[in-house]
């Protein structure tokens, strides 16, 4: 454990980490708006809906358990323990030991599983849809993920997030953005593979699976995807970028510069595409799951170190 | 077809006195429709009138290659006749809402249930046919939806993602709307009509209209005929335009969808600036029309019109080029041009499965008598082929308003309502935006409305929709639903 970190430093991480996310749908939401040419709903309205979400009560299904209720909690805690372990630029992570990667990814495993648990105790048929589908192309996209880490975990010749997401810009990193950039869109829901704005739940892969949440648990299930996609764009701008070799200051100001785009590029992609049927979703994390292959590949043979 | 035919023949939007109709025995009748269908007629009503405590059956079908309609009806009956479904699918619900409504049985329906199933609770409680096996599972959908739409319940059996069977059912919206119209037409019968399926509210008074004008062995002006011919098409038009904008909607492909909700808006405000209501409510009434055009205004029409087809012409290439909406679109909910036969599918759905149906070109009245846009078809009988479809009426029916609006006739919009005649039997088909609106009036010895039936098109096309999702995801069914925008209200009446 990285004693240096003082013990203001962790709270202070986690609160910018908890309250820089919500932003982030927040701006895809004003690209979209933005290029269909209206005026879109404001910047901060997730902030208004966490609030809004966090006075009501609960609506419980008298079939649930409380894992109903724990499952959104687990996901959450699990999502913001990962976000303390993301190095942010120089400054490394709130929290780096030797192999902190495997528990980022078994950590965004558990958030998955937490999260299914709790859409399977309503009994709901669209509920235990959502689960199924939210499952299985979790499969996909988490192979890919763990090819993404590999790439990066022998390119540097470290399992340690600190020392894998410091260097990076070399030749595979063109290829293990994009197949990240695939995995960002395919677990956070967003188009094409799913579609955040649907009302149809037949169609619906995350948002299926909380369609019984109301009042605080669903709060902590936005809050929490939110806090998962900025977790994502993070990852993929360090991976991509050599933003750990910088100043702390250039640093910071590169991540976020890098952040922003890639959260403009989710905007530009669900304003010009449309989403793909769900038999075409495994060929898409497939090719993902190939790109970080190829980065592995490229790393492992490409003389890195 | 000779004089020995047990059917009467009129064309569309004229009347026959009703003692002319045919009276058979009803297993004559039954024969005699079968064999007609047989022979390729289309059974655009089936529907039972009552006569002292027996009911007697009636038949409407058309031929659409000779453009002409043939009414037959059975002696007064009770208890039960041999069904026609088994052998001709497209009887399929009217026989159930023959059951529901007049107790006749029909023998060997091999799915017999109230249509809309109201006295015994609500349409979602009935007993729904179910697939067995341990991987199956069930999904229920509705009455209430997500989205501010009409309510209908879908009762899905699925193989994991898979549907093997989809049933509907419908209800909800009963307003006993054909009960009110008989002893008619009263003060509020022309808002009734107008309210059959609101967004067909042209395509329905206009039916309606047609219908009591031949009663009345009249017609409207001309003037007025021309008028009903612009407002049906700008009808059309902004459902269709909407109907893009919502299938680019449904697969998140945001430009078009953003665009042609607004179009259909501007299409809408063209109907209000015709007669004031977006919707052409108290538009068209029998006689006539309610509202002229002066020059200015049609001057003005010509004018935004062009604009939102170009806008609209802008939206929809969007949605054409994009490949990820192609690839959602191609070979989604595919019903073969066979099945839509048999179903008895009209309007656009059956026209993107290939089959050349429309009653502006087949049965034309009105106005349509005298302009005319080629029919247009598509193939491929899916999403694509619907919303294609859709396009080409909107580029051939903006044409025809173009055309429309250069050169109006002379003279009035309205003539008094003509005085129906007592016992006749008067038959109207439009095509509204959906496809065939079938209107039969029948009067009483004093000229009343003795019994009023309405077929909205929706009513044949449910079932291709059910056809449509056999074999598809269960997540395709709300761009299948979609493509054929079926109206929950016009079947419900």
């Amino acid at each position: 454990m990285n004693t240096a970190v003082s013990f203001l430093e962790l709270p202070a991480r986690l609160a910018a980490w908890l309250l820089l996310a919500p932003l982030l749908p927040g701006i895809i939401n004003r690209v979209k708006a933005w290029v269909a040419g209206r005026r879109g709903p404001p910047l901060l309205q997730l902030y208004y809906d966490l609030a809004r979400l966090w006075r009501k009560s609960v609506v419980m299904s008298t079939l649930a358990s409380p894992g109903f209720i724990v499952g959104p909690a687990v996901a959450w805690v699990a999502v913001a323990g990962a976000a303390l372990l993301m190095p942010i630029g120089a400054a490394g992570g709130a929290l780096s030991f030797r192999g902190d990667v495997l528990l980022l990814i078994y950590l965004l495993a558990l958030a998955r599983f937490a999260t299914a648990w709790a859409a399977l105790e309503t009994g709901s048929a669209f509920e235990g849809m959502g689960a199924a589908r939210e499952v299985s192309f979790g499969v996909l996209a988490e192979a890919a993920l763990i090819a993404a880490v590999l790439s990066l975990s022998v390119q540097s010749g470290s399992t340690t997030l600190d020392a894998m997401l410091a260097p990076s810009a070399w030749p595979g990193a063109v290829l293990l953005a994009s197949g990240l950039f695939a995995v960002l869109l395919a677990e956070n829901c967003r188009v094409p593979f799913d579609d955040p704005n649907t009302h149809l739940e037949l169609t619906m892969i995350h948002e299926a699976m909380v369609l019984d949440h109301s009042g605080p648990p669903l709060a902590v299930v936005l809050h929490g995807a939110s806090v998962k996609l900025l977790l994502f764009a993070v990852l993929l701008s360090e991976a991509a970028l050599p933003i750990g070799r910088l100043a702390p200051g250039a640093g910071a100001a590169a991540l976020a510069g890098s952040v922003l785009a890639v959260t403009a590029g989710i905007g530009l992609v669900e304003s010009f595409m449309a989403r793909f049927a769900f038999r075409r979703v495994p060929l898409l994390l497939t090719a993902a799951f190939l790109l970080c292959l190829f980065a592995l590949v490229l790393a492992w043979k490409g003389g890195a170190q | 077809m000779n004089a020995a035919q047990p059917f009467a023949q009129l064309t569309n939007a004229t009347a026959l006195p009703w003692p002319q109709v045919p009276d058979l025995p009803v297993s004559r009748l039954l024969e005699a429709t079968a064999a007609e269908l047989d022979r390729g007629a289309r059974l655009c009503a089936w529907f039972g009138v009552p006569e002292d405590g027996a009911t007697r059956l009636a038949a409407v079908l058309a031929y659409d290659a000779d453009n002409v309609l043939a009414v037959a009806r059975s002696h007064p009956t009770s208890g039960s006749y041999p069904s026609l479904t088994p052998a001709h699918p497209q009887a399929h619900l009217f026989e159930r809402e023959i059951w529901e409504q007049h107790g006749l049985k029909p023998e060997g329906h091999p799915w017999l249930k109230p249509m809309r199933a109201l006295r015994g609770g609500a349409p979602a409680n009935a007993e729904f046919f179910r697939v067995e096996g341990r991987e199956v599972h069930e999904v229920a959908v509705g009455p209430v939806h997500a989205g501010v739409i009409e309510p209908g319940h879908f009762r899905f059996q699925c193989s994991g993602e898979e549907v093997l069977h989809l049933e509907i059912a419908l209800g909800y919206q009963h307003r006993g709307i054909e009960g009110a119209l008989a002893g008619g037409p009263h003060r509020a019968t022309q808002v009734q009509v107008e309210a059959i399926a609101g967004d067909s509210t042209v395509g329905h008074a206009t039916a309606f209209a047609s219908a009591m004008e031949a009663l009345g062995g009249g017609e409207a002006p001309l003037r007025a005929q021309w008028l009903r011919l612009i407002a049906l098409e700008l009808e059309r038009l902004a459902n269709h335009t909407g109907d893009i904008g919502a299938l680019a909607g449904d697969v998140a492909f945001l430009p078009s969808a953003s665009a042609c909700g607004r179009i259909r808006g501007d299409l809408l405000n063209l109907t209000a600036l015709v007669c004031g209501n977006r919707f052409g409510r108290g538009l068209v009434a029998p006689g006539g029309c309610r509202h002229d055009l002066d020059t200015a205004r049609l001057a003005e029409i010509g004018e935004r019109l062009d604009r939102a087809l170009a806008d609209a012409e802008q939206a929809c290439t969007w949605l054409w080029d994009a490949a990820s909406v192609r690839s959602r679109f191609e070979s989604t909910g595919t019903v073969s041009s066979k099945q839509a036969n048999d179903l008895g599918l009209v309007g656009l759905a059956a026209r993107a499965c290939g089959l050349v149906r429309d009653v502006r070109y087949d049965h034309a009245a009105g106005w349509h008598r005298f302009a005319q846009a080629p029919v247009a078809v598509w193939p491929s009988g899916d999403v694509f082929g619907r919303a294609r479809v859709r396009w080409l009426e909107i580029q051939r029916s903006g044409q025809m308003v173009r055309e429309q609006l250069a050169g109006p006739p002379e003279g009035g919009v309205r003539d008094a309502a003509p005085e129906a005649a007592p016992d006749m039997l008067a038959v109207a088909l439009v095509e509204g935006w959906r496809g065939e609106i079938c209107h039969v009036a029948l009067t009483g010895p004093r000229g009343e409305i003795r019994r009023y039936k309405i077929v909205d098109p929706s009513f044949h096309n449910w079932m291709g929709l059910a056809m449509a999702m056999r074999g598809q995801a269960v997540s395709d069914f709300p761009i299948c639903n979609k493509s054929f925008n079926l109206s929950y209200c016009g079947v419900d009446l």
